[in-house]
């Protein structure tokens, strides 16, 4: 593997696990207060899923970042988080807790179903693992898309607002990294256009099916480095106790 | 037994039949499958592992769990090795472990092969009178590998093991 190329594949695991770690803790924030106590039990096992991906993508990525997954987890700050910005955004309302969840369970299943076939085999063997899991999620933000989509008035209302918060901002997970030319030509991870594609094909007809309209927005088409405010906040609640007591062990 | 006398690999798979499930104390990790290989060379022990589910907080408890128990055993040192492929799935639970498992009270998964309708939509029996009159409350339970369902027949809720 060239330099180049491992530069490449380094910065994509780390989006990947930023990914999941800021939308696991995002989710872990409604433990305790979820509406009902079954969605209570539901979030708090979807955190514990994506932390245990970020986990493996974080490790994967140690050879080449130098870093565990705790380091990387405790010790950055937000300038150096890769996530995209959907993810840090604060949860809002279920509606929209929900739909977020939706349109990255839905590019995730995108995404693990072609990693299976990466080039690059430790990325294809962690891919089918999670995917394994994914299934559970996935099935679970799409049934709340439908119940809320065509429950009441009121729930319809709030997703549609979601709906036109968010549409924008789910579309950056499709602008290609910098260096990810590199990984598309090796085989070692999809074509970023062609990922798009596919997780289009399958969320436009859901959200039809649920009575909801992505807005004809702008995409936020920023950088991965580039957060909002909001990253700070949460970071600074995230890490207090690991770098409060950076030896701890429990 | 003393340092002295060479560790087979028969008498390690012995021992971790001994070690169970910290979630589950009923099901040892030979049981639930994630015991992949062992290998030795009299003293010093490997032992090749995977995860059932990829965020299972249980999983660094197995870890020093098989630990003590090889070096109790008296290995001069122990190597665990975690592995994700082939990913683990419910179906390598031992018919022993479903046994173990329904009689904990947890409905034990369907074996599947792979099959996504069969995990989505599993054929579950109530652990405590068999009644297939179930329903489930919840596809998400009080631990990564559970679900929670209802006994129409007993009236009661009961946890099932979830297909992966």
């Amino acid at each position: 593997m060239n330099e180049q190329l491992q530069q490449a594949l380094m910065d994509r695991l780390v989006a990947m696990a930023d990914d999941e770690v800021i939308l696991g803790h995002r989710d872990s924030e409604w433990t305790g207060h979820a509406p009902i106590l079954e969605e209570d039990i539901a979030i708090a096992n979807i955190a514990q899923d994506e932390l245990g991906h970020a986990l493996i993508w974080y490790e994967l990525a140690e050879p080449y970042t130098g870093n565990d997954a705790d380091s990387m987890a405790f010790f950055r700050d937000a300038r150096q988080f890769r996530n995209v910005q959907m993810v840090e955004l604060p949860n809002g309302d279920w509606a929209f807790t929900m739909l977020r969840q939706y349109l990255f369970d839905a590019y995730e299943m995108a995404l693990l179903t072609r990693l299976m076939t990466s080039q690059y085999a430790p990325l294809a063997e962690a891919a089918e693992k999670i995917r394994r899991e994914e299934i559970y999620h996935f099935r679970h933000s799409s049934i709340w898309v439908e119940r809320l989509g065509l429950g009441t008035e009121e729930s319809h209302a709030r997703m549609q607002r979601a709906l036109d918060h968010l549409w924008p901002y789910a579309l950056q997970l499709f602008r290609p990294m910098p260096l990810d030319a590199h990984l598309v030509e090796a085989g070692f991870f999809p074509d970023p256009d062609q990922l798009q594609t596919a997780w289009q094909d399958v969320v436009l007809p859901h959200l039809k099916n649920a009575d909801l309209t992505p807005p004809d927005a702008e995409p936020i088409y920023a950088h991965r480095h580039h957060h909002t405010e909001h990253l700070v906040d949460l970071l600074a609640d995230m890490q207090l106790v690991a770098r409060s007591i950076p030896k701890a062990v429990w | 037994m003393s340092t002295s006398e060479q560790l087979t690999e028969d008498a390690i798979w012995q021992a971790l039949r001994q070690v169970m499930d910290p979630e589950i104390p009923v099901v040892s990790l030979v049981d639930l499958g994630v015991v992949r290989a062992v290998e030795t060379d009299g003293a010093h022990v490997r032992v090749v592992m995977t995860p059932t589910f990829s965020g299972c907080p249980a999983l660094h408890v197995m870890r020093a769990l098989v630990e003590q128990k090889l070096q109790d055993l008296g290995a001069a040192s122990v190597d665990v090795e975690m592995v994700l492929n082939p990913p683990w799935t419910s179906d390598d639970i031992s018919p022993e472990g479903r046994e173990k498992l329904r009689a904990f009270g947890l409905a034990p998964p369907p074996v599947h092969q792979g099959d996504q309708t069969i995990i989505l939509q599993p054929q579950v029996t109530c652990p405590r009178c068999g009644s297939s009159r179930v329903t489930v409350k919840n596809t998400f339970g009080s631990t990564l590998c559970r679900a929670i369902y209802y006994c129409l027949d007993c009236q009661d809720a009961f946890e099932q093991f979830k297909p992966l």
